[in-house]
């Protein structure tokens, strides 16, 4: 019955998961010839080339400058939201929540009119005869787009590890002679840690690998590891060059979730409270 | 006798509907070991939070070494608390949960290792400082609590229900070790406890309370000789209590007889309650008693037995006697007159 009933899931999986992989893998290691295909790790070396490793390198930068904005600016607000100031809780959770249930592209596209050059803000700006500002199409404008789609994957598992934080343990420590900087510096951190660990899992990945929004927002200028594939795949057709970068992000991804987890593995007991 | 130290001045604390103080006067010397005795949701745990600062009074003040404290946060109190609910830290293992408020107080790390190994064998846990605080028993951790608070020898130790979670054995054991400790360390106890045996055995002063009221404030055996009303009494130990009529003085009704007792001072006729406590009442032969009854139930409690005699008027009498009748004798019950605590009634709240 267990086994009949896993059935639907299991030819899902096949479908959408595994042979998409498969076929991922074998376009990432073969090279097209004229008889067919043959094992190569060509695809992979091309990517050592300093165009793409500078591709790479921009990625992880915007994706960390983006990641610790949210942070800076998530904790903060999770902590607020998890604080007993407020006594509408849901209400807050749901404004930032409300946000995600829109379409990802509208939201970005929304950002262009805001940002444009005789978009929402500079026409603020030059009523109040102030310089114009001129950031749509720069680095900034992609961190912007990033940190305004992201952060409420940061500010909402940080906020639940929060709220389930006893209160007594912040009173023991404050009853120890904790002031508040120390209890929170001493106690309530390390008690977030597994919240702070999966927001900054949950943008950084998709920060790492956005398309969408470094080519709105970066008007194209900006590539981006995902930009890059969706290149090779949509503009050159070059397959197997793309499944190589998608390789190699999915092994980048495997391997900060797996630094992500051994921190997360240490403070587990904290995660199950 | 010695300085006061803690100061609770018709002290209240109302939350939004509940009234959980009402008005208390409570004044702990330094060195004291006082409990506070009551049954659930009486304002045990409210008293001490108030002392620990984590609370505000709605009315009233709390003085400490004759300062007002009202408004200092709980991190500038002298002041440690074992919490109800122990409260320890789950990221830090057994040794940095104890060690905790000394190095707030950042002390050498040999001072910390020291007094923190001292600490773990007062309350029966040496080896266990690597351990997860998560991975120990209920009874281990409150250990870990009381350890936590007391290493750092604070002017007043307050502990919420602190042996709660331990086995007799246990508690019999740490009781005394934190009677010793105590005064050893020199350091004042307001101790929480639902136990009255616990509460006569350590305390210095016993403070009932009801309903957010203090009910008797005494020394253990004033509070179980002399109990100033019948909650008290029935609090304090095993007491049977049953309405009575005030003759005149030192003449008492109950039961469908007089009696002569040692209490004196209320008005003709006046509807009393009459305390009277199981070991005080004797098996004698039933033509020679005032008060006789059937036995009906017989409990054998190890040291002693536990039988019920129902009386000719339908009360039932709880008696503890080394000696047995079996069920369905006639016995009569004997009593000496210092032995009859005629109380006011309280109008019942
Ligand atoms: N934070 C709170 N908000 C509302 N009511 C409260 C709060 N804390 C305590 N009370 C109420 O105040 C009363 C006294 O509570 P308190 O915790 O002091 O009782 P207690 O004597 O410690 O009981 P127990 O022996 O069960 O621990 C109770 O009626 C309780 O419901
Ligand atoms: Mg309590």
């Amino acid at each position: 019955m267990k086994r009949f009933s896993l059935f639907p899931y299991v030819i899902w999986m096949t479908l959408f998961i595994v042979v998409p992989m498969f076929l991922v893998l074998y376009y990432a290691f073969t090279i097209p010839t004229e008889t067919g295909a043959t094992w190569s790790l060509e695809n992979f070396g091309r990517f050592f080339e300093p165009i793409y490793l500078r591709v790479l390198g921009r990625s992880l930068r915007l994706a960390v400058i983006s990641t610790v904005i949210c942070l800076i600016l998530g904790y903060p607000a999770a902590m607020v939201m998890a604080g007993n100031a407020f006594t509408r809780k849901n209400v807050i959770l749901l404004l930032f929540v409300v946000p995600m249930w829109m379409n990802f592209l509208l939201r970005t596209y929304a950002w262009l009119t805001i940002l444009e050059r005789n978009g929402v803000i500079n026409v603020l700006l030059a009523n109040l005869s102030l310089p114009r500002l001129n950031i749509l199409y720069t680095e900034a404008a992609v961190v912007l787009g990033m940190v305004y789609n992201f952060l409420p994957f940061m500010v909402l598992p940080i906020y639940s590890v929060l709220s389930k934080i006893d209160k007594g343990v912040v009173e023991a420590a404050g009853d120890l002679g904790a002031n508040a900087f120390r209890v929170f510096t001493k106690v309530v951190f390390p008690l977030s840690l597994p919240g702070v660990v999966s927001g900054v899992t949950m943008v950084f990945m998709p920060a790492l690998t956005t398309f969408v929004i470094s080519r709105l927002l970066g008007g194209g200028q900006f590539t981006l590891i995902g930009n890059l594939i969706e290149q090779q795949f949509l503009v050159v057709g070059d397959w197997g060059f793309g499944s190589a970068i998608s390789v190699v992000m999915i092994v980048f991804i495997l391997l900060s979730m797996a630094i992500m987890s051994f921190f997360e593995g240490e403070e587990k007991d904290v995660a199950l409270w | 006798m010695s300085e006061i130290i803690v100061d609770l001045k018709s002290v209240s604390k109302v939350y939004d509907e509940t009234v959980a103080l009402d008005g208390i006067d409570l004044y702990i010397r330094k060195n004291e070991f006082v409990t506070l005795l009551g049954p659930s949701g009486c304002g045990k745990t409210t008293t001490l939070r108030l002392i620990g600062g984590f609370e505000q009074p709605s009315g009233g003040t709390i003085l400490f070494e004759g300062r007002d404290i009202t408004g200092i946060p709980p991190y500038k109190r002298r002041v440690n608390t074992v919490f109800q609910r122990y409260a320890l830290f789950s990221h830090l293992d057994v040794f940095e949960n104890i060690a905790f408020g000394l190095r707030i107080k950042k002390l050498s790390e040999k001072a910390i290792k020291d007094k923190v190994k001292k600490m773990l064998e007062q309350v029966n846990l040496e080896g266990f400082e690597k351990r997860d605080v998560n991975s120990l028993s209920g009874g281990q951790q409150q250990r870990v609590a009381i350890a936590r608070a007391l290493v750092n020898e604070p002017e007043v130790l307050l502990l919420d229900e602190p042996l709660a979670a331990l086995d007799l054995k246990l508690r019999r054991e740490m009781q005394h070790e934190l009677k010793s400790m105590q005064k050893q360390l020199g350091i004042t106890f307001v101790f929480v406890t639902h136990d009255q045996e616990e509460a006569l055995s350590m305390s210095d002063t016993v403070v009932v309370m009801q309903d957010g009221r203090i009910q008797q404030i005494g020394t253990p055996v004033d509070i179980y000789n002399e109990p100033t009303n019948a909650f008290v009494a029935d609090f304090i130990g095993e007491s049977n209590i049953v309405d009575g009529i005030m003759r005149k003085d030192y003449l008492v009704d109950f039961s469908g007889s007089s009696f002569d007792c040692v209490d004196f001072g209320f008005a003709k006729d006046e509807a009393v309650d009459v305390v009277i406590r199981p070991e005080d009442l004797v098996l004698i032969p039933a033509e020679k008693a005032r008060l006789s009854g059937t036995v009906s139930s017989v409990n054998f409690l190890g040291v002693h037995y536990e039988m019920l005699v129902e009386s000719d008027d339908g009360t039932s009498w709880l008696v503890h006697s080394t000696l047995m009748e079996p069920v369905g004798t006639r016995v009569g019950l004997g009593l000496e007159p210092m032995d009859i605590h005629i109380m006011k009634k309280v109008s019942s709240r």
